[in-house]
């Protein structure tokens, strides 16, 4: 028993490491000063400021929008690049393609955003929310195989051929075995391209033109000026929303999950039954 | 397969909610693009109430798009693909826009408030009669100090920074130019010296100072001072009076045997198509009650005379960051170098922060 | 699986990303790294980057503090991750584990410089113990903390997915062996979330040597890296040639780096 507290003070210990930068930050958003140092006292004044800055709440729609629908496809490009390099057998095209794969992730992204710029101008593509679109795209197909590559490869070759024994056509097996089994790592592929998303600067910041903006390159490019607490505020309301929508996916997603391993549990009942 | 699908539906339809609610709140500010003014501005750099005020009274849209350094800002105008109408480059930077044909005169005739403005910051070396600029803001290059540790008189030169009582309590901005370039007036050499000898020297005198040293930083030096991490900091006044908002131990001080006068100018980039928004602003901001309201936000020195009229009695005589024409005369104005000059003196920067310690 | 016409669907939107976005990019930074500042066709970048001392340390510098923040990283993480295959609502848990890397860097940074200053929360709480105010900031250790902090959901992820395809009767089989438990984890249980743990390194090694801005905000540019120095090579000096060299250098210790871990026999046995 007491190992056991002591590995859940570890957990406790991680995620309080996690969650004190946050806490400061949201601390911080009901300050009655300008700036991150110094507590003066409670107030809401940055909650009201932000309510009014349509400017700010246009920003954060927009960034959202980009992060969610970028993300969506990077993963879906990045899973089926997965596969397709999964299939490749050769390791020296492989390692070929992976280190391929890498280059965006290892480049700073000064230099991913200066090289954007001048392929978009260069084909004439005018700047703005598609030419921002791509490049998050671009960026984040990287990590996602990256998280997807590695359940494919735990994926035993004796599933695979005891499907095809069943009949399963190469669409079924691919829809009724791999993606049921990869889609922990897609799942997670997909929540580290939508971080990469959000957090981008650089890279947008090159690409961008004609008003559209995201909320990274808003708040890199207020530091010179001292960063306002309506951007905690803007933080913690973000925040929260996130945490409600987590929990609530998680508790929604759980029923409906006992209701399917009961279902399953009792199917199983049936068929052992059927056979003894 | 049916838990993906279902999660693919519902991102697509927050997608979709966040489109039509983003294409609603456009319209509502009312953006049509001809009535509109495309402004590229630092983060934060102007009053957001005087943005409101300028749409009201004109009918303009202004779009409000940000940049956080001058070579970022080049990069994108210099490679097209954008309309930005106006932007706020600092001197050197409007020197090198000029000298690759990226700006356009400003027509006179059209400017109504150019008499408003300080002839200090007038017809300045980077821009002889001010062709292509209008002042938006400008300052100095100084010395910070916070007088919890260090008592009121005792800094005064450059020279006072390399005392060893300051060991490991100094901050410096992460700015090639401007280090070796207080360096430089130590030696009693200008801050647009070219010559390698003479830079190596300000190198060599500014590795003496390394055991001061505490940290390399940028913006953030403003959130450093204001915790009290160091004594003292060298920094432009615009930050300075930033940090001195937040802790009142903090002072500011121009060194008297001279230092860097910087400016932030309005200028018409070549990518600028509506021109009669571009004029109706010039003059909106020239008028010395929205530039003193400005001002007042911003919490930098104004070019404005007129405006600084308006400003409170305090501000007016604040000798921190309204400097006397002794010192401002004293002072240089950074020139646009040749980029094998630029490099040397970034060069020269690195290898002092790799080697300190 | 046969290789069939549908199977195109796989190869041809990878193939086209690879090729307009990877590939052109690549292309594009090999060409601008034979031109010097003044735009004039040259190898002195390379001669410069191999020859001067600072680029060689800068380059020892990114990889050494790449690797000691992988290995920390690693050490928090995969207890972390371990311990949470065993909790209940884990996928919650591991859900809020991603949570925290939806705030902004720049705003989380800031928060650390608050916390870690000589008047921040933890020094407060020191004085409190009567221990002197420390310095926390500008140090090897607050950078690298800061830095894990910010990759470590980046390597729980793989790491817990690895372990949720672990088979539990392994690990009970080979406790009931006799196995104590340093065996069973050597012999079974790390051999069998490998992929994962290499998923994980790969994610957090690979961006860390590129790491910038966090080594002057928390490091106060103590140490510089090879993302420091073409960070400012694009913004400061402009010297696009000189950066993209080094870009050029970076791409090519990762590619070494893919092919020394990478694959080598076909079908590599499961160990």
């Amino acid at each position: 028993m007491r190992k056991f507290k002591w590995s859940n003070l570890y957990l406790i210990l991680v995620f309080v490491i996690l969650y004190v930068p946050i806490a400061y930050l949201i601390l911080y958003s009901f300050s009655k000063g300008d700036a991150m140092n110094h507590y003066h006292g409670f107030t809401w004044a940055h909650y009201a400021a932000l309510f009014a800055d349509t400017r700010m709440i246009q920003i954060v729609i927009d960034t959202l929008l980009l992060a969610l629908l970028s993300s969506l496809i990077a993963t879906t490009i990045g899973t089926l690049g997965a596969l397709a390099i999964h299939r490749t057998s050769r390791p020296f095209v492989k390692n070929t393609v992976l280190s391929l794969n890498n280059i965006l992730m290892v480049s700073p992204d000064v230099i991913i955003g200066a090289s954007f710029l001048i392929f978009y101008t260069a084909l004439k593509i005018p700047l703005g929310f598609g030419s921002v679109l791509m490049s998050h795209i671009a960026f984040s197909i990287p990590i996602v195989v990256l998280m997807v590559l590695p359940k494919l490869q735990e994926m035993r070759q004796s599933m695979l051929d005891a499907a095809r024994d069943l009949g399963s056509t190469n669409a079924q097996i691919l829809s009724r075995v791999v993606v049921p089994f990869i889609t922990p790592g897609i799942l997670s592929g997909f929540f580290m391209a939508f971080t990469y998303s959000l957090d981008d600067f650089a890279v947008t910041f090159f690409v961008t033109g004609n008003g559209f903006s995201t909320l990274a390159v808003e708040i890199y490019a207020r530091a010179r000026q001292g960063i306002s607490l309506e951007i905690n505020a803007l933080s913690g309301v973000m925040f929260v929303f996130a945490l409600l929508l987590v929990i609530g996916y998680y508790f929604i997603q759980q029923s409906s999950q006992t209701r399917k391993a009961k279902h399953k549990a009792e199917s199983e009942a049936k068929l052992n039954e059927a056979t003894h | 397969m049916k838990r993906l699908i279902s999660l693919v539906v519902a991102i697509l339809v927050a997608v979709a909610g966040l489109a039509l609610w983003s294409a609603h709140l456009q319209k509502s500010q009312g953006a049509t693009g001809d009535n509109t003014l495309n402004l590229y501005n630092w983060g934060d750099y102007i009053d957001p109430a005087l943005i409101t005020k300028f749409e009201k009274q004109t009918g303009y849209h202004v779009n409000y798009e940000t940049f956080d350094s001058n070579e970022a800002m080049y990069t994108k105008i210099k490679q097209g693909g954008t309309d930005y109408d106006l932007t706020v480059p600092s001197e050197y930077m409007i020197e090198k826009m000029k000298k690759a044909n990226m700006l356009i005169p400003l027509d006179k005739s059209k400017l109504t408030g150019l008499k408003n403005m300080s002839p200090d910051v007038m017809d300045r070396s980077f821009d002889p009669g001010n062709r292509y600029s209008i002042p938006y803001f400008w300052g100095t290059l100084g010395i910070i100090y916070n007088d919890k540790f260090v008592h009121a008189g005792e800094i005064q030169h450059w020279n006072d920074l390399w005392k060893p009582q300051y060991h490991d309590n100094i901050m410096l901005v992460d700015s090639a130019r401007d280090i070796l370039g207080f360096s430089l007036v130590s030696l009693g050499k200008s801050m647009n010296t070219t010559d390698a000898p003479t830079l190596q020297a300000a190198k060599g005198k500014l590795d003496e100072l390394a055991p001061n040293v505490k940290a390399v930083v940028a913006d953030e030096i403003k959130m450093y001072m204001a915790e009290n991490e160091a004594a003292i900091a060298v920094d432009w006044s615009g930050e300075a009076a930033d940090m001195m908002a937040e802790n009142a131990h903090l002072h500011y001080v121009v060194p008297s045997e001279g230092s860097n006068l910087w400016f932030d100018n309005l200028v018409i980039p070549k990518t600028a198509k509506h021109f009669k928004a571009i004029y109706a602003f010039l003059n909106f901001m020239m008028t010395p009650k929205n530039a003193a309201q400005n001002a007042e936000y911003v919490g930098y020195s104004t070019p404005n005379q007129a405006a600084l009229k308006l400003l409170p009695k305090a501000v007016q005589n604040d000798q921190q960051f309204y400097p006397s024409e002794a010192i401002i005369r004293r002072s240089e104005v950074y020139q646009d170098l040749d980029p094998a000059v630029v490099g040397m003196y970034n060069d020269l920067f690195l290898e002092f922060k790799m080697y300190r310690k | 699986m046969k290789k069939n016409g549908t199977s195109m669907a796989f190869y041809v939107p990878y193939g086209l990303w690879l090729a307009l976005f990877v590939i052109a990019p690549v292309i594009l930074i090999i060409y601008q790294s034979f031109f010097d500042i003044n735009g004039h066709l040259t190898l002195a970048n390379y001669q410069t980057y191999f020859s001067s001392g600072t680029y060689i340390l800068m380059t020892f510098n990114s990889v050494w503090y790449a690797f000691l923040i992988t290995v920390v990283t690693l050490l928090i993480s995969y207890p972390t991750a371990y311990l949470l295959h065993y909790t209940k609502h884990k996928q919650l848990w591991l859900l809020l584990i991603i949570l925290p890397t939806w705030i902004n860097l720049l705003l989380k940074a800031y928060a650390f410089i608050g916390i870690f200053s000589q008047n921040g929360g933890i020094n407060t709480f020191l004085g409190m113990l009567g221990i002197a105010p420390k310095q926390f900031l500008f140090t090897d250790f607050s950078f690298i903390f800061v830095a894990s902090y910010i990759e470590i959901p980046f390597m729980i992820l793989p790491i817990f997915n690895g372990i949720e395809e672990l088979n539990e009767s392994f690990v009970n089989a080979s406790r009931d062996l006799g196995a104590k438990w340093w065996q069973t984890f050597t012999k079974v249980i790390w051999p069998l979330t490998i992929s994962g743990v290499k998923s994980g390194v790969q994610a957090v090694f690979i961006p860390s040597l590129s790491l910038f801005m966090l080594t002057r905000l928390i490091g106060g540019n103590r140490v510089i890296t090879l993302g420091t120095a073409i960070e400012e090579h694009f913004l400061v000096t402009m010297n696009w040639g000189m950066g993209s060299t080094i870009g050029v250098v970076l791409i090519v210790a990762m590619v070494i780096i893919m092919f020394l871990t990478g694959e080598r026999k076909k079908r590599g046995r499961r160990a």
